[in-house]
C-alpha cells in the first residue's frame, strides 16, 4: 500500500454547499476549459496572463458580482497559502504478480546466461558483468543446481536495483501535485497517463489531465476518451499545433483554481535527438513552475525498445528532469533488460510498468517481483 | 541515419586500413568489435551469429589474403553481408493486376502504423493514384479520428463506418471497405489496423481475420527502428500469424542504431520496402538496401540526395547556373533563389544526413539551425538588385542600411558577403573541373570513383565532403548547386553559408 497526502474531499464538499465564492469556484473552470477555444492569442503568446480569465468571467451574467471577482483571485493565490486539510490516504498497490515472462524456457546453464541477458535487451556490457558475477558467486558457494542458480541471479538482480521507490512523490501536500508525462513517439505516454488517472480516480482524488500533445493528429481526442473514461477534466490546446507551454499552464492553472489533487501533463512525442523539440520540454517545465511545483517527470520507455532506450533517458533526464521510468508494453516478448543498464546509468527509480491497453493493465514495479519473474521457472 | 552504427564501424575499420595483412587475430579482434557493435545497434543475437560466422568464413579465405588492401577487402565483405541480409535490390510496392490493389498495414502498438497510413496514402497520391483509408484500428482511442485527421491533411478520403474507441468490428469494416473502394473505384486501399503482440493470440486471430476478408496484394509490417532484441520474436509472430510481404521501417530520423532492420529482414525474408524519416507527412521514401548498407559503413547516401535534387531543380536551370557558375557571373540574386530551390527538396538536416560522414557529425547536424537561412535570405532580400548582383559595391554604409533591414548584424552581413565569395571561388573552381583548395581542408583523389573507392579514401578528411569531385555523379549534383562545403565541425551555424 502506498501513502499518499491529498485534499480532504469530504469537508470541502461540506463548506461547498455554504459559501458562495466556493461555488463560483466551481464553475470557473468550465469557462476556462472553452477559453482556449475563444480567444487567438496562445499561439501567439507562450503563456496567457491570469487576467485573461478575469476578463472571461467578468462578462457572464452572475447576480453576485462581489463574491464572483473575489473567487478567481483567491483561485489564482499560491497554493502554500490556501492550506487546503489534507488527509493522508493509501491508494490500493497494484503489483505485477505473475506478469513477468520467465527468461528461460529450459534449464538453467551458466554458458547460455550471456546470450540470454543479451536476447532480453540487457546489453552487451550488463549482460556481460552479471554472467561473470554469477559465474564468481556461484564457484564461491559451490552452487549448481538449477534452483540455486535461480536464486543467486534474481539477488544479483534485486541487487542491480537499488532504487526501491516506486512509489510517486505524492505526499508533501503541496497541491497541486504536478505530473509531467514525457517521451519518445509512440510509447505509450498517453495510455499510462489514461491509466493513472483512472487508478487516482478510483481513490477519490480530482484529477485535472493537460493534453499539451498538441502535434499529433487526434492526440487531443486520444486523451479526451481516456479522461472521460478515468472522469477527469481536461484542458485542450486551442488548435491542433497551439503552444503545449500555454496548455501545461493552463492545466495547472485550471487545478488549482478547481481545488483539484494532481495535474498530470501529457506531451508530444519527440526523439531525443531532436534539440527544438527536446528544449520544448524545458519551456513546458518553466510555465508549469510559475504556479506549482513539479512532483514527479515521469519518462515513459517501450519495452520493446532496445539500447536506444539508455540514449532516450540520457538525453530527457537532462533536459526534462525526469524523476521516475514508467516501462511499457510488459506484456509482450519484450523483456525490458535495459532497465538495468538504465538504473546504473541514471540512478533513476523504476516506477511503473504497462502491462496492457486496458485501464487496469498496470503496477507498481517491484525490483524483486520483476528479477523473480525473470528467473521463474516455467 | 543508423549514425551510430556507423560510427562504431568506422571506428573498427580505422585500425584495419593502412595494414597490408591481416593475421587471423586481427581478424578476430575485428569481427569480436563488430559483433558487439551490432548487437548495441539493437541486431538480434541470432542474426549477429549468422552474420559473423558468414563474415569469417570469408575473410579467412583466400579472398581476402590475396587483396590489395585486405583491410579494405574486409570492410568490402561486411557491406556486401549487409546488403545479402538487408535485400540486395530495392523491391517496390506490389500492384494488382485490377485494382484496387490492397495494403493492409500490421504492427505492434506504437510502431506508426496510422501515421504511416497517412504518408502513404500522400506519397501514393503524388504517383497519381487514388487511394483510399480504412480504418480498422477500433482499439486505441481515436486512433479513428487521428486517421480522419490525417486523411483531410494529405486530401485522401478514409472510410470509416465505425466509430472505434472498442466499437465495431474491424474485419467487417474491412470487409465493408473492399466493396466500398471496388464501387467508387479508386485505386488503392490501405487498411490501418491496431497494434497488437505478437503473443497475443485473439488479436492476432482478428488480424488474420482481415487480411482474410481483403486479400491484400501487401501485407506492410510496421516496425519501429529502436526495436531491441525483441524484433525477432515480433518479426516472427506476424510472418507466422498475419504473413508479412514487405516491411517499413519508422522513427529513422532518430538516433537508434536500426539494427532492428537487420533483424526484421533476415527473419521474415521480406523486402524492406520504404522507411519514414520524419514528423511530416512527407518524411517518406522507397528504402534502398544497398544505399542503407553504404549508409551503415559510413559512405553516406549521395544517390537518394542527387535524386532528391533532381526531383526539385530543372534541369534547365540548372545548366543555365552551371554556365553562370563558369562565366563568373553568379550573384547573389542567384544565390538566393538555390537557396530557395533547395528549401524546396526539404529539411537541410536530412540533406545534409545523407553525406558520406555524416554519421560522425550526426549531433552537429540536429543542432543545425534552419533559421539561419533564413537570416541569410532576409539579408539579401535587404539588397537592392544591384547589390544583389555587384557585391563590390556594399561599402558600410550599404551593409549597416541591409544589416538593419534585415535585422541583423553588420557582422553577420559580412560574414555572408565574404562566405559569398569564398564560394563563388570554389564553385567556378569546380566548374572548371579543377579541385578546390579550401583552407583547412585537403583535397583527397576518389580513387576507383565508384562509392567503394571511398571507404579505403583517407577518411578524416569528412568536412569538405561535397568537393571531391571526381565522381561523375556527384559533380553533377555540386553542378547543380549542392556543394556543400560546410563546416560542421567547426560551427554547426555557418553550414549553409559556402554552399552554392
Amino acid at each position: 500500500m502506498f501513502k499518499f497526502l491529498k485534499r480532504l474531499r469530504t469537508s470541502k464538499q461540506e463548506s461547498t454547499t455554504q459559501a458562495e465564492p466556493e461555488l463560483v469556484a466551481e464553475q470557473a473552470p468550465s469557462t476556462v476549459i472553452e477559453s482556449p477555444v475563444k480567444p487567438v492569442e496562445p499561439a501567439e503568446v507562450a503563456l496567457p496572463e491570469p487576467e485573461v480569465h478575469v476578463e472571461a468571467a467578468e462578462p457572464e451574467p452572475e447576480p453576485e458580482p462581489e463574491p464572483e471577482a473575489k473567487a478567481p483571485e483567491s483561485a489564482r493565490v499560491p497554493v502554500a497559502e490556501v492550506e487546503p486539510e489534507l488527509v493522508a490516504v493509501e491508494l490500493p498497490k497494484r503489483s505485477l504478480g505473475t506478469g513477468i515472462r520467465s527468461l528461460f524456457s529450459e534449464n538453467f546453464d551458466v554458458d547460455d546466461l550471456e546470450d540470454i541477458l543479451i536476447l532480453a535487451d540487457f546489453g552487451v556490457e550488463t549482460a556481460e558483468e552479471i554472467t561473470n558475477q554469477l559465474k564468481s558467486v556461484a564457484q564461491k558457494q559451490g552452487a549448481t543446481s538449477d534452483a540455486e542458480l535461480r536464486l543467486l541471479l534474481k539477488d544479483l538482480l534485486v541487487e542491480r536495483l537499488s532504487r526501491n521507490d516506486s512509489s510517486l512523490n505524492l505526499d508533501d501536500g503541496k497541491l497541486p501535485y504536478v505530473i509531467l508525462v514525457v517521451g519518445v513517439n509512440g510509447a505509450g505516454k498517453t495510455t499510462t497517463i489514461g491509466k493513472l488517472a483512472r487508478w487516482l480516480k478510483d481513490g477519490d482524488w480530482e484529477v485535472v489531465l493537460g493534453a499539451a500533445d498538441t502535434f499529433r493528429a487526434a492526440a487531443v481526442e486520444q486523451l479526451a476518451t481516456w479522461a472521460e473514461r478515468a472522469g477527469a477534466r481536461l484542458v485542450k490546446p486551442a488548435k491542433e499545433g497551439a503552444d503545449p507551454a500555454a496548455v501545461a499552464y493552463q492545466t495547472v492553472e485550471l487545478a488549482i483554481q478547481a481545488e483539484a489533487d494532481i495535474a498530470i501533463i501529457d506531451t508530444a512525442g519527440r526523439l531525443q535527438n531532436k534539440k527544438d523539440l527536446m528544449d520544448e520540454l524545458g519551456k513546458i517545465r518553466r510555465a508549469v513552475e510559475k504556479q506549482a511545483k513539479i512532483s514527479e517527470v515521469l519518462l515513459v520507455i517501450d519495452a520493446t525498445n532496445g539500447q536506444n532506450a539508455m540514449s532516450q533517458a540520457k538525453a530527457f533526464a537532462e533536459v526534462a528532469e525526469v524523476t521516475g521510468i514508467v516501462m511499457t508494453k510488459l506484456d509482450g516478448t519484450a523483456k525490458g533488460g535495459i532497465l538495468y543498464a538504465l538504473q546504473k546509468e541514471l540512478d533513476l527509480p523504476i516506477k511503473l510498468v504497462g502491462v496492457g491497453e486496458q485501464v487496469n493493465d498496470f503496477a507498481f514495479f517491484s525490483p524483486e517481483e520483476f528479477a523473480k519473474g525473470l528467473v521463474a521457472k516455467k | 541515419m543508423f549514425g551510430n552504427l556507423s560510427d562504431r564501424l568506422s571506428d573498427t575499420f580505422k585500425n584495419l586500413r593502412g595494414k597490408g595483412r591481416l593475421s587471423d587475430s586481427d581478424i578476430d579482434a575485428t569481427l569480436r568489435d563488430i559483433r558487439r557493435a551490432l548487437l548495441e545497434a539493437d541486431v538480434a543475437l541470432e542474426v549477429v551469429k549468422d552474420f559473423i560466422a558468414a563474415i569469417r568464413e570469408r575473410a579467412l579465405g583466400d579472398e581476402v589474403s590475396k587483396a590489395l588492401n585486405p583491410a579494405q577487402q574486409v570492410v568490402q565483405i561486411v557491406n556486401e553481408e549487409l546488403t545479402k541480409i538487408l535485400g540486395s535490390e530495392n523491391h517496390k510496392l506490389q500492384f494488382a493486376k485490377s485494382p484496387p490493389t490492397v495494403i493492409m498495414l500490421a504492427g505492434l502498438q506504437g510502431s506508426g502504423k496510422t501515421t504511416l497510413a497517412g504518408k502513404l496514402a500522400k506519397w501514393l497520391k503524388d504517383q497519381n493514384q487514388t487511394p483510399i483509408l480504412v480504418a480498422a484500428d477500433l482499439q486505441r482511442p481515436n486512433a479513428v479520428t487521428q486517421l480522419q485527421v490525417l486523411g483531410e491533411k494529405v486530401g485522401v478520403p478514409v472510410f470509416s463506418p465505425e466509430p472505434g474507441n472498442g466499437v465495431g468490428d474491424p474485419v467487417d469494416v474491412a470487409k465493408k471497405a473492399i466493396a466500398h473502394a471496388k464501387k467508387s473505384q479508386f485505386s488503392v486501399v490501405i487498411v490501418d489496423t491496431a497494434g497488437r503482440l505478437g503473443v497475443d493470440e485473439e488479436m492476432m486471430q482478428q488480424a488474420i481475420g482481415i487480411r482474410d476478408a481483403v486479400s491484400p496484394d501487401e501485407v506492410l509490417f510496421v516496425v519501429d527502428s529502436m526495436l531491441g532484441q525483441d524484433a525477432v520474436n515480433v518479426a516472427k509472430a506476424f510472418k507466422d500469424g498475419v504473413g508479412v510481404t514487405g516491411v517499413v521501417l519508422t522513427k529513422l530520423d532518430g538516433d537508434s542504431r536500426g539494427g532492428a532492420a537487420l533483424s526484421v529482414a533476415n527473419v521474415t525474408g521480406a523486402p524492406i520496402l520504404f522507411s519514414s524519416t520524419g514528423e511530416g507527412l512527407d518524411a517518406f521514401e522507397p528504402f534502398y538496401p544497398d544505399r542503407m548498407a553504404s549508409r551503415i559503413l559510413d559512405m553516406g547516401d549521395v544517390i537518394s540526395l542527387i535524386e532528391q535534387a533532381q526531383r526539385t531543380f530543372d534541369q534547365e536551370e540548372s545548366q543555365k547556373l552551371a554556365d553562370k557558375i563558369a562565366n563568373e557571373e553568379f550573384t547573389l540574386q542567384d544565390f538566393l533563389e538555390q537557396m530557395q530551390q533547395l528549401r524546396k527538396m526539404g529539411n537541410m538536416k536530412n540533406l545534409l544526413g545523407m553525406l558520406p560522414g555524416a554519421g560522425k557529425m550526426k549531433q552537429q547536424l540536429e543542432d543545425f539551425d534552419e533559421s539561419e537561412i533564413s537570416r541569410t535570405e532576409a539579408i539579401i532580400r535587404s539588397m537592392t538588385p544591384v547589390e544583389r548582383n555587384m557585391p563590390k559595391v556594399l561599402n558600410g554604409s550599404r551593409r549597416l542600411r541591409i544589416a538593419r533591414g534585415s535585422g541583423t548584424s553588420v557582422n553577420e552581413v559580412n560574414q555572408l558577403v565574404n562566405r559569398f565569395e569564398q564560394a563563388a571561388k570554389v564553385m567556378k573552381t569546380m566548374s572548371k573541373g579543377g579541385m578546390p583548395n579550401i583552407p583547412g581542408t585537403n583535397p583527397v583523389q576518389m580513387g576507383g570513383g565508384v562509392g567503394g573507392g571511398y571507404i579505403g579514401g583517407k577518411k578524416k578528411d569528412k568536412k569538405k565532403k561535397g568537393s571531391k569531385s571526381g565522381n561523375p555523379a556527384k559533380r553533377a549534383a555540386e553542378n547543380q548547386g549542392l556543394s556543400f562545403n560546410a563546416e560542421p565541425e567547426t560551427k554547426s551555424g555557418s553550414a549553409f553559408g559556402i554552399q552554392n
